[in-house]
């Protein structure tokens, strides 16, 4: 049944910080690399946090700048300081 | 496979797309913003009506009484296309940003008198809803004016009315110390108080003006060039004499926005004028139409801020907008 | 008196600073500031409920959008002087820009000027405001894409004429006609239109298999502002889903003139993506991905999930979904084909693909390309190579909803043509699917006033009755068009080739 959520980044070093927090923090992960981008899909719901990608990344790390290389998204969203989280509700 | 030619010549066909050549002659480079502005609003075949003005097409010159030969000719004379603007903007934030920081840090704002403070939640604060108001406005010409030169500006016009007010509320919020309360008192000044409402009937009035180069000479020319100087030069003026300073960082965005954005609005009238008696009759209609509303709103305003002093700082004020009409062709009336 | 600020986090600080901006005008009847937004049958009790969901500033939006804007340009810059148009895979590949900067490029700018009108037109200041990002977004995605071409537009031709051709070439009606369908219906249609159907359910189809198909294919420029574009993308899609639950959240009487809206929207929007398919399936000489992979992944899977979670408000799945999904095999195909017979009145050249990439899309297609599509090919290749180039010599019959040429089949039998009429005030319309005849049937009156290219040429509104006359009529000049191979392109990239001392192509 269909019931991935997924985000998408760039492939550059920017991104990924983030790409190794979501594999931390997300279990069920699924990464899948293709020509300039990766497209990360979990089961329901995949969250990001701060914390984590400020931990790879060994600085603070604002999470709107995630702007900077997102390149899809699927999922109900929600953004607060400290995590975002794509979810599906049913 | 790809191909590395070190050596080999490269010869271009063309220098640009054929449109442009048409507009500028062969021969020339485009720049960027030139690239970026002409020939990009479909002109023809429109395949619908639009459900909302099934008179017109869907982009229809007749949404104005104004009449171009090519309204394309209504430029930018900052040239901005998204890059230079959002660059050029994000540079001025850099430093506005700074200066609210220091402000708020330091507590620079907080030894100024009470007298000052009140006016300040009372005149500057509520005018955030003026500039919401613009910035509504300006995406109406973005959205029913023609060809992409004024709606492009417009649209940064309306961004730009969009940080206003959220740079309004900021100081808001550093005069409150973060307390909202300050923001809703301001909006009940604003649909309450009598010197507001000059304004607010103005700008509500304005909501409803369908002819988007009338709407673009009561916005970015007459509102903007009677409250403009009002609050960021002879308000401000005051505060930094009474010992507010401060204050003067926390605006320094608005005094460099309005000089720029003035240069706009003079220069697109000016070129409407220019083009036909016609145009130049209409603009002057709608100048000695409303010219007179938004003096006596900013009076209603000035008097409380100003006192004895108002009609002096009205009268300075209007001056000015006078010359300026006199310099873009616009038969100035005898007050 | 000092009293110490209280510190705000972001969503706080972000609700103060939009906090009440707008009023209920008085002097004014609030009806006459937003005449727009009711006609439509939408109901809002309260545009409050209305959730910003990236909650951007301004300011903060300058910043973002100044920091890709930088690094956008500076690889523009770079591809200019190095002459990057020299490391794309073949020069095949830069048809596919050429249909992305005819076609694609000018529905950035109507979106551009269509959430202006949106960012005006909403009641609600939230909706209002999430609008405004999005129209200066578009316009920014519109002036990238003109400045990442115009040092590609200085090499290769079937970009030099596009601003007259936009509106004019019959095949640019398929994109064209389906924007301004959009744009002419009211504001809530638009939004769900545009940034629920197109953005959010199909533009991934769009942006992420292409893009990186570019980026396969050594294209740096399109690579560039393509990705830079979609990270705005991926806020457009939050408010596309967000704008729907919260028109369906409002009032359960608006639940079936969405779904009204959802079907049409997605059906228009399949129909518009078959182009991009092509694209991806022909036009990229090394390849990524297949339309049909892209189809399961980003409908079969991502597509589907969404509509399972819209299910809890009475929303189905689009109607005729199930038709799409039966064509995944061979839409590309029968668009390609077409194509191919007709770049003769196109600013498009066409080609057979080489064995290398026929044998790939036999392991995509499977037997129905084996039996189908690969034969045909292999004939119209016999044809070439005796000199004789296949063309059509009349314009296509095309559909009166997405303006197609009818070349589609049947659901179950992709050797049958489909061809629907409907009769409406006495005159016969030719629909390409149930899918069109329902949009059609549903609102005759806007289907009638189509500018249809095939009859107005045959009428002689076009310059003249051959396609001769048409081509010159739309600017296109004779080498800007019909088989790749022997083209202006094709000899300008061997000369390339020979002066690098590699080897050029074998005869086609």
């Amino acid at each position: 049944m269909a019931e991935n959520v997924f985000i998408a980044l760039q492939n550059n070093p920017d991104a990924q910080p983030i790409i190794e927090a979501i594999i931390q923090d997300n279990e069920h992960a699924i990464v899948n690399e293709s020509p300039g981008m990766v497209k990360i899909d979990c089961p329901k719901r995949l969250v990001i946090k701060r914390e984590t990608v400020e931990e790879k990344l060994g600085r603070e790390f604002e999470l709107q700048d995630i702007h900077l290389t997102l390149i899809s998204l699927s999922g109900n969203m929600d953004e607060d300081e400290d995590e975002i989280v794509l979810q599906w509700n049913f | 496979m790809s191909i590395d030619i070190k050596t080999a010549t490269i010869e271009a066909k063309r220098t640009t797309f054929d449109h442009i050549v048409e507009k500028l002659g062969e021969g020339k480079t485009p720049t960027r913003y030139q690239e970026a502005v002409f020939g990009h609003q479909a002109e023809e075949v429109f395949h619908y009506r639009p459900t909302w003005d099934s008179e017109r097409e869907l982009f229809d010159a007749r949404r104005t009484a104004i009449v171009m030969n090519d309204f394309e000719d209504l430029l930018d004379p900052r040239q901005y296309y998204y890059g230079t603007y959002v660059i050029q903007r994000s540079k001025q934030r850099e430093s506005q940003e700074k200066n609210f920081s220091v402000v708020e840090k330091r507590g620079l704002l907080e030894d100024l008198d009470a007298v000052m403070k009140e006016k300040i939640s009372k005149v500057v604060v509520p005018f955030r809803h003026a500039e919401w108001g613009a910035n509504n406005n300006n995406y109406y010409i973005a959205g029913y004016g023609f060809q992409t030169p004024i709606t492009a500006a417009a649209t940064f016009q309306g961004m730009d009315r969009l940080a206003n007010a959220q740079y309004l509320t900021s100081i808001g919020l550093i005069l409150s110390s973060n307390d909202p309360a300050i923001l809703d008192q301001a909006k009940d000044e604003w649909l309450n108080t009598p010197m507001w409402q000059g304004l607010r009937k103005l700008v509500e009035d304005s909501f409803v003006t369908k002819d988007w180069f009338e709407l673009h000479v009561l916005q970015n020319y007459l509102l903007d060039g009677v409250f403009q100087p009002l609050l960021f030069k002879h308000f401000e003026n005051e505060v930094v004499k009474n010992g507010g300073a401060a204050f003067a960082m926390l605006t320094e965005f608005f005094v460099d926005w309005f000089v720029e954005s003035q240069r706009w609005a003079d220069s697109t009238i000016k070129v409407a004028v220019k083009e036909s008696d016609a145009n130049k009759a209409l603009v002057e209609s709608w100048i000695n139409k409303w010219q007179p509303t938004v003096i006596a709103a900013a009076d209603q305003l000035a008097e409380f801020v100003f006192a004895e002093r108002s009609k002096d700082i009205i009268q300075q004020i209007e001056t000015e907008l006078d010359a300026r009409s006199k310099k873009i062709g616009i038969q100035v009336q005898e007050k | 008196m000092t009293t110490k600020a209280k510190r705000l986090n972001m969503n706080q600080k972000y609700q103060l600073m939009t906090r009440g901006l707008d009023w209920e005008t008085t002097y004014q009847d609030m009806d006459d500031v937003f005449p727009y937004d009711k006609y439509e049958g939408i109901k809002i009790k309260d545009w409050d409920k209305w959730q910003d969901p990236f909650r951007l500033t301004v300011d903060a939006y300058w910043k973002y959008q100044s920091e890709k804007e930088r690094k956008l340009y500076a690889i523009l810059d770079s591809v200019a002087q190095n002459n990057s148009q020299l490391s794309i895979s073949d020069a095949r590949y830069m048809n596919a820009v050429k249909i992305w900067m005819q076609g694609v490029t000018p529905l950035e700018y109507n979106a551009f000027r269509g959430f202006c009108t949106l960012g005006r037109g909403f009641r609600g200041a939230g909706a209002r405001v999430a609008c405004q990002f999005q129209a200066i977004d578009e316009m920014r995605h519109h002036q990238t894409q003109i400045h990442a071409f115009s040092h590609y537009n200085k090499f290769f031709n079937g970009m030099n004429q596009q601003s007259r051709i936009r509106d004019r070439a019959w095949y640019l009606s398929i994109p064209k006609s389906y924007f301004e369908d959009a744009m002419t219906a009211g504001p809530f249609e638009f939004i769900t239109a545009i940034s629920f159907s197109f953005e959010y359910v199909l533009t991934n189809l769009l942006f992420m298999p292409f893009v990186s198909g570019a980026a396969y294919n050594g294209d740096l420029a399109t690579t560039t502002f393509g990705f830079s574009a979609q990270s705005d993308e991926s806020r457009h899609m939050t408010l596309g889903l967000e704008i729907i639950k919260f028109m369906l959240e409002q009032h359960e009487d608006n639940v079936p003139i969405i779904q009204g809206w959802l079907d049409k929207w997605f059906w228009r929007g399949y129909r518009l993506l078959g182009l991009v398919g092509t694209m991806m399936d022909y036009m990229l000489p090394k390849k990524v991905m297949s339309w049909r992979q892209a189809w399961e992944i980003y409908w079969e899977e991502n597509g589907v999930a969404l509509f399972n979670d819209l299910a809890r408000y009475g929303i189905k799945m689009p109607k005729h979904h199930e038709t799409a999904t039966k064509e995944k095999n061979r839409i590309t195909h029968e668009f390609w084909s077409t194509i191919y017979q007709f770049s003769h009145a196109t600013a498009l050249y066409t080609w057979i693909p080489g064995n290398e990439e026929l044998d790939w899309l036999s392991a995509e297609y499977g037997e129905l390309f084996d039996t189908v599509y690969r034969p045909r090919y292999e004939y119209w290749k016999e044809l070439d190579d005796k000199g004789e180039r296949f063309f059509q010599e009349r314009l296509p019959v095309v559909c009166n909803v997405c303006q197609i040429p009818i070349f589609h089949t049947m659901p179950d039998d992709p050797l049958k043509n489909c061809c629907l009429v409907s009769e409406y005030k006495g005159t016969k319309h030719q629909m390409c699917s149930e899918g069109c005849l329902d949009i059609f049937n549903n609102e005759p009156e806007k289907y009638c006033q189509a500018y249809i290219p095939p009859q107005q040429i045959y009428q002689g509104n076009c310059g003249g009755a051959t396609l001769d006359d048409y081509r010159k009529w739309l600017h296109i000049r004779d080498e800007d068009t019909g088989e790749y191979y022997g083209s202006e392109d094709h000899q300008m990239w061997e000369k390339w080739k020979a002066q690098a001392g590699k080897p050029t192509d074998e005869a086609a």
